[in-house]
């Protein structure tokens, strides 16, 4: 297949003199208005500047929105005024970019899709994203491990959508293994420090004995804890958050007596998704339907690889 | 310009007091039903504990509703308080760590006090520019605060590259009495709330400046006849408002000592809404400051019960919610 493509490249070139070597590269994502979206847009930026730098006939142009309609409007505007031909994007929404991005790909963009997926994929060529069946799996079972399997847990749920379903259902399947652990609620606290301090605040006034805390984010964490920080509460032994955030990972490594475990969900891919969408495009070959980056536990052993000062997130 | 028929009425109220005052209860009867369900549903509500969590955390948007409400009844609306209060967040925050790491940084305390007048001056400065916009650029106020609640956030997120700003770790400290400390039992963010409700109350119902206030809420065309300077009025409900923000975003930042894009979201809609439930007319004119202060409670109990309480799929919480708003308006309505 490959060497196929290769001679299929070799023949574009010969035929029009190095033309089909050129790649613009869209990427749509969306505006920084949190932690987690700040970093998508600081790593896209960041695959810009390394790529551009490092190829060339390579040109990227980085669009944000804060709407769907401003997104779906962008994807029009990269095609007919920027003239790209490949497409990185991380939509918004699923089911309302589904159309505005299969048109594109009609013309011939070569669409690779990031995180959030399309309703349907015949939309794109390739899918990259995290892992978030692991997401909720991964901290189940480290809970499970650091409180013997026997224990009370209070769950931060984010926004509703299908991601957070997802990270439920596996955080909660896993715990069904352990007769032992009891989930006494879970409250949405919308990925957000503030909605999660006052979710916090009442469940410690309603529980009188919380191990441990899942808060499935880093941010919600960090309103989980300074809520337990005020009512003085010694009983719970772990707050987990998700996602890497650099804050949390930092806690990690210095060994804080709440956060000693994360699981990585880096914005990061966002650049993996660029750089290989650009690389393959210039040597005119496809990615794989799909890659899923691997959520990973992070502890004090491995913490040190998933640390990004520089990163916002 | 049309002369408008002198007959229109001004301040003075048609209905006799009493009546008044009956239909005046309608959010206090409400937050007593919530109250009663909220206890018979968890025997945790009713504790004092419970209480101050509740009343702590509505300070913030019930510091913003009074000065909400002086705008609502001169006629004019703010979007804007939830992006201002992050924007003020962030700039205090960045302004106090670029002080405590400069060369010869000056003591914690001078630099959180610092903080603390930077944070009211520039609160005080953006009403001014909201109300002079406004009065003197004649641009309707939905308009000019819709555009600056895109400024203030787009700026923080700018500040903040997308991430948190987070307060200097030992500043953190040196501050966090200010939102977690009690005096007589009763955490500091409430005591000012009772402060700024009491002033604010005093300033609308028993001053002049107050009066004109609703006057031009009631009828601008007339005030102006009645030869009150309603521009240096209205702009000066919009100061009072920016300083409001600034003395909520001061209690808000000990909270977690950071500012992020999300800080304050929808801020500005809970605060319209405690005016609002609070029996202040959006179309202006009669103003009522313990009206807000229970709107304000309301909400917050709402979102407390049903955190307390797991009967209700967390999915309808603001399903919830908006029921609970609809009915206290239709218990308000009649008045204007």
């Amino acid at each position: 297949m490959r060497i196929l493509s290769l001679c299929l490249a070799a023949a574009l070139v010969a035929g029009h003199a190095g033309a089909a070597e050129k790649v613009t590269l869209g990427v749509a994502i969306p505006t920084a208005t949190h932690g987690f979206t700040g970093g998508i847009v600081w790593w896209a930026n960041q695959a810009k500047k390394e790529l551009e730098a490092a190829h060339p006939d390579l040109k990227i142009i980085v669009k944000t929105a804060g709407s769907t309609p401003e997104q779906a409007n962008q994807v029009q505007d990269l095609y007919s005024v920027n003239k790209i031909n490949a497409l990185v994007i991380l939509p918004l929404e699923s089911a309302s970019l589904t159309q505005p991005v299969t048109q594109v790909k009609n013309k011939g963009v070569y669409v690779t899709v990031v995180d959030r997926g399309l309703t349907n994929p015949a939309a794109h060529h390739a899918y990259v994203a995290g892992d978030n069946t692991a997401f909720g799996r991964l901290p189940a079972e480290y809970l499970a491990r650091r409180l013997n399997g026997k224990g009370n847990i209070v769950v931060l749920r984010g926004m509703p959508t299908t991601i957070d379903n997802e990270r439920v259902e596996a955080f909660n399947a896993e715990i069904k293994k352990h007769p032992g652990i009891k989930i006494l609620d879970a409250k949405y606290g919308n990925w957000n420090r503030d909605d999660a301090f006052k979710v916090t605040q009442d469940y410690l006034t309603r529980f009188k004995q919380i191990d441990a805390v899942w808060a499935a984010d880093d941010d919600m964490a960090i309103g989980a804890i300074k809520a337990i920080e005020q009512a003085r509460r010694t009983d719970i032994r772990e707050v987990f958050g998700g996602a890497g955030a650099k804050f949390a990972v930092k806690k990690v490594i210095d060994g804080d007596r709440l956060v000693q475990a994360d699981v990585s969900y880096s914005p990061k891919f966002i650049y993996d998704a660029i750089k290989m969408t650009a690389t393959a495009r210039l040597n005119g070959q496809a990615l794989p339907a799909r890659t899923i980056i691997p959520s990973v536990l992070i502890t004090k052993a491995n913490a040190s690889q998933f640390y990004f000062p520089d990163s916002p997130y | 310009m049309q002369p408008q028929p002198t007959t229109d009425s001004t301040a003075a109220p048609a209905l006799p007091a009493l009546r008044k005052r009956l239909k005046g209860l309608g959010p206090v009867v409400a937050l007593v039903l919530l109250c009663i369900a909220g206890a018979s549903l968890n025997s945790d509500f009713a504790t004092f504990d419970n209480l101050m969590n509740v009343l702590t955390r509505t300070a913030f948007i019930g510091i913003i509703a009074v000065g909400m409400t002086f705008v609502i009844a001169a006629g004019g609306i703010d979007l804007s308080v939830g992006s201002l209060a992050a924007l003020i967040a962030g700039v205090m925050i960045v302004a106090m760590n670029a002080l405590v790491s400069g060369a010869n940084a000056p003591s914690g305390l001078s630099i959180v006090m610092l903080g603390i007048a930077l944070a009211l001056a520039f609160g005080a400065l953006s009403g001014t520019v909201h109300g002079l916009l406004i009065t003197h650029g004649r641009i309707e106020p939905f308009i000019v605060t819709l555009g600056t609640l895109g400024i203030f956030r787009a700026v923080l997120t700018w500040l903040s590259d997308g991430g948190a700003l987070t307060l200097d770790f030992n500043l953190s400290e040196l501050y966090s009495p200010v939102y977690y400390h009690s005096f007589l039992g009763v955490p500091v963010p409430v005591w000012v709330f009772a402060a700024v409700a009491v002033a604010g109350a005093v300033i609308l119902n028993r001053t002049p400046y107050g009066q004109h206030v609703q006057a031009i809420g009631s009828n601008e065309q007339v005030a102006r006849y009645a030869s009150i300077r309603v521009d240096r009025v209205k702009v000066l409900t919009y100061l009072l408002l920016g300083v409001c923000v600034a003395i909520a975003t001061i209690l808000y930042v000990p909270r977690l000592g950071s500012a992020t894009p999300t800080t304050g979201i929808l801020w500005e809609l809970e605060a319209i809404a405690a005016v609002v439930v609070g029996g202040t007319s959006l179309k202006g004119g009669a103003g009522r400051i313990l009206g807000t202060v229970i709107g304000a409670v309301l909400l917050s109990v709402i979102g407390n019960i049903l955190n307390l309480t797991s009967i209700i799929s967390v999915h309808l919480n603001a399903a919830v919610q908006g029921v609970v708003i609809v009915t206290v308006a239709y218990l308000q309505r009649g008045r204007r």
